[in-house]
């Protein structure tokens, strides 16, 4: 199976679209559900996982919407194909090692992924672009509910919903945004902000969640407490501390220009000429510099070039999609040539960015610091 | 290994018994052992033995039971080990280490959010049941039967159609 035929492209994900996406990029609910009776998949034989799966997997394609859909057990793809995945956030890393008696299922429309026996029986997501936490909410509750006919969840009137790990117990909800900071991390301001959000209970993570580093100043929050609260509040708590973030990165860029605006586009200028004339470069390097072309974009200084652009090559400049438009595997060194060769084509028309008369901008930076 | 009894000189006698289906085990010293009248198999019961220093080890070897989940065999040592459970009745089995641990990650220990729809159902039945039924104590206190009949009505008419509706998918 080619999964290639069924996600859609590249270009085509990279023009969805959604609320104050300059800096909310997705915004995401996951649902942990498990099934009455049944040992979690970690615990349960293989041979109690294939039923489980199937079980799960024939009820899931039975909600409307999810007509159509793409569904697979882990034991049918390729270690890139799960890669590919992973990169378009379909499936966690943990997902990705898994084989049979584990599955896919997603959506057409690839709002709705579920994930069948990742560390619990279902994993659901609700996947948007933009921030739009509580669409993603009533998307995946009303799909939560539609499974609720065929399938005997384990809960308890006391505990909520059981999950394999305690620190999932109770509505099993996670709800996490993916945010680009350049802005606050130019501005040595983006760790205040970290601690700050872990006091309210929420947590901080990278790109590709648990355990992964801030690649170009992306960065995932979450909230950690899944009991003692409804879904609603965990929600509306969350909605609140992200439209905050936004304000505090809108005014970090604003305040970066008017005091250092000389340091940013530097470091756009840099970034764009790296980008555009490298001829090897490692895809953390890629993703480190598109961050900042990115706003460089967000900063109209890149007149009549597409975000669409840059969204699209932060997707297909990582290790699986490359490899997979170049059909296979390679070496590392190879993919950092096969990279920056991709990079020059496709930044060939965009022009230098459009940075305002300096000689003035350098008379303001000085005064500024001269106060 | 310390003799069992003494707990003082080395074990040299070992001895394995099964007691109602239980492997019991005991270690002795050979002074010990003589003096039990161990060395004499004829006129020797362990059962007597272990009534009375057995006790402990009982209580170790129940211990160790009761830490296994009935419904799928999970140890909390497997818990120690994994940080996930083994399947969802370990909840109830681990009951009490889990509400301090729960304490210590959430905001509460009770869940107060979404419920699967047949459990909602069974919530609003028994809470009106219940409204019924208080109502229909108190009427019949004051012995106004004309109102007992009519909750009485309504308590049946309430549990036919609970039963209706959950014979529907």
């Amino acid at each position: 199976m080619n999964i290639h035929e069924i996600l859609s492209s590249p270009a085509a994900a990279a023009e969805r679209e959604g609320p104050s996406n300059k800096i909310v990029w997705s915004s995401r609910v996951r649902l942990a559900r498990n099934l009455a009776n049944t040992p979690f998949p970690g615990w349960a034989k293989k041979s109690v996982r294939v039923e489980t799966f199937k079980h799960i997997r024939d009820n899931v394609l039975q909600v409307e919407s999810m007509k159509d859909s793409f569904d697979t057990g882990m034991d049918k793809l390729t270690t890139l194909d799960k890669q590919i995945l992973v990169e378009r956030h379909f499936i966690s890393r943990e997902h990705a090692a898994k084989n049979t008696g584990s599955g896919l299922v997603l959506s057409q429309d690839e709002n709705i992924s579920v994930m069948i026996n990742e560390e619990d029986h279902l994993r659901m997501q609700a996947l948007l672009p933009g921030l739009q936490i509580k669409n993603a909410w009533d998307a995946i509750d009303q799909f939560d509910t539609h499974l609720e006919h065929g399938l005997d969840f384990a809960y308890s009137k006391k505990r909520g919903y059981l999950t394999a790990c305690p620190t999932n117990l109770g509505t099993g909800i996670r709800v996490s945004a993916m945010l680009h900071l350049p802005g606050l991390v130019l501005s040595e301001q983006v760790n205040q902000i970290i601690q700050a959000v872990n006091k309210l209970g929420l947590a901080v993570r990278g790109l590709y969640g648990e355990g992964t580093e801030a690649l170009g100043n992306v960065f995932q929050v979450s909230n950690q407490m899944t009991l003692g609260e409804t879904e609603g509040d965990i929600v509306e708590r969350l909605n609140k501390v992200l439209l905050q973030i936004v304000d505090h990165e809108e005014n970090a860029r604003v305040k970066l220009m008017e005091s250092k605006p000389k340091m940013v586009y530097n470091h756009i200028g840099r970034a764009y000429g790296i980008l555009a004339n490298a001829h090897s470069i490692s895809s953390k390097e890629t993703m480190n510099l598109l961050s900042l072309l990115r706003l460089g974009m967000d900063m109209k200084l890149f007149p009549g070039t597409s975000q669409a652009l840059i969204n699209e090559l932060i997707i297909i400049t990582q290790p699986a999609h490359l490899q997979k438009a170049n059909d296979g595997k390679l070496s590392a060194e190879k993919r950092d040539l096969l990279r920056a060769d991709l990079l020059r084509d496709r930044l060939k028309d965009v022009d230098r960015p459009v940075v305002p008369d300096t000689k003035t901008l350098e008379d303001s930076q000085n005064q500024g610091e001269n106060e | 290994m310390l003799c069992d009894i003494c707990k003082e000189k080395e074990a040299t006698v070992h001895l394995t018994q099964m007691v109602e289906g239980k492997t019991k085990k005991i270690d002795l010293c050979e002074s010990c052992s003589k003096a039990k009248g161990v060395d004499d198999p004829a006129g020797f019961s362990l059962a007597d033995l272990l009534l009375g220093l057995g006790a402990s080890q009982e209580m170790e070897e129940a211990d160790t039971a009761s830490t296994k989940c009935p419904q799928c065999g999970f140890s909390q040592a497997d818990f120690k080990k994994t940080g996930r459970l083994g399947c969802p009745e370990c909840y109830e089995h681990f009951e009490e280490g889990v509400e301090g641990l729960l304490k210590t990650m959430h905001k509460g220990t009770r869940h107060t959010g979404k419920a699967p729809a047949v459990w909602q159902q069974t919530k609003d039945y028994v809470d009106q049941m219940h409204e019924l039924q208080t109502l229909l104590d108190k009427a019949i206190a004051k012995e106004d039967y004309e109102k007992a009949a009519e909750l009485r009505d309504k308590i049946t008419n309430l549990k036919t159609e609970y039963a209706a509706a959950a014979k529907t998918p």
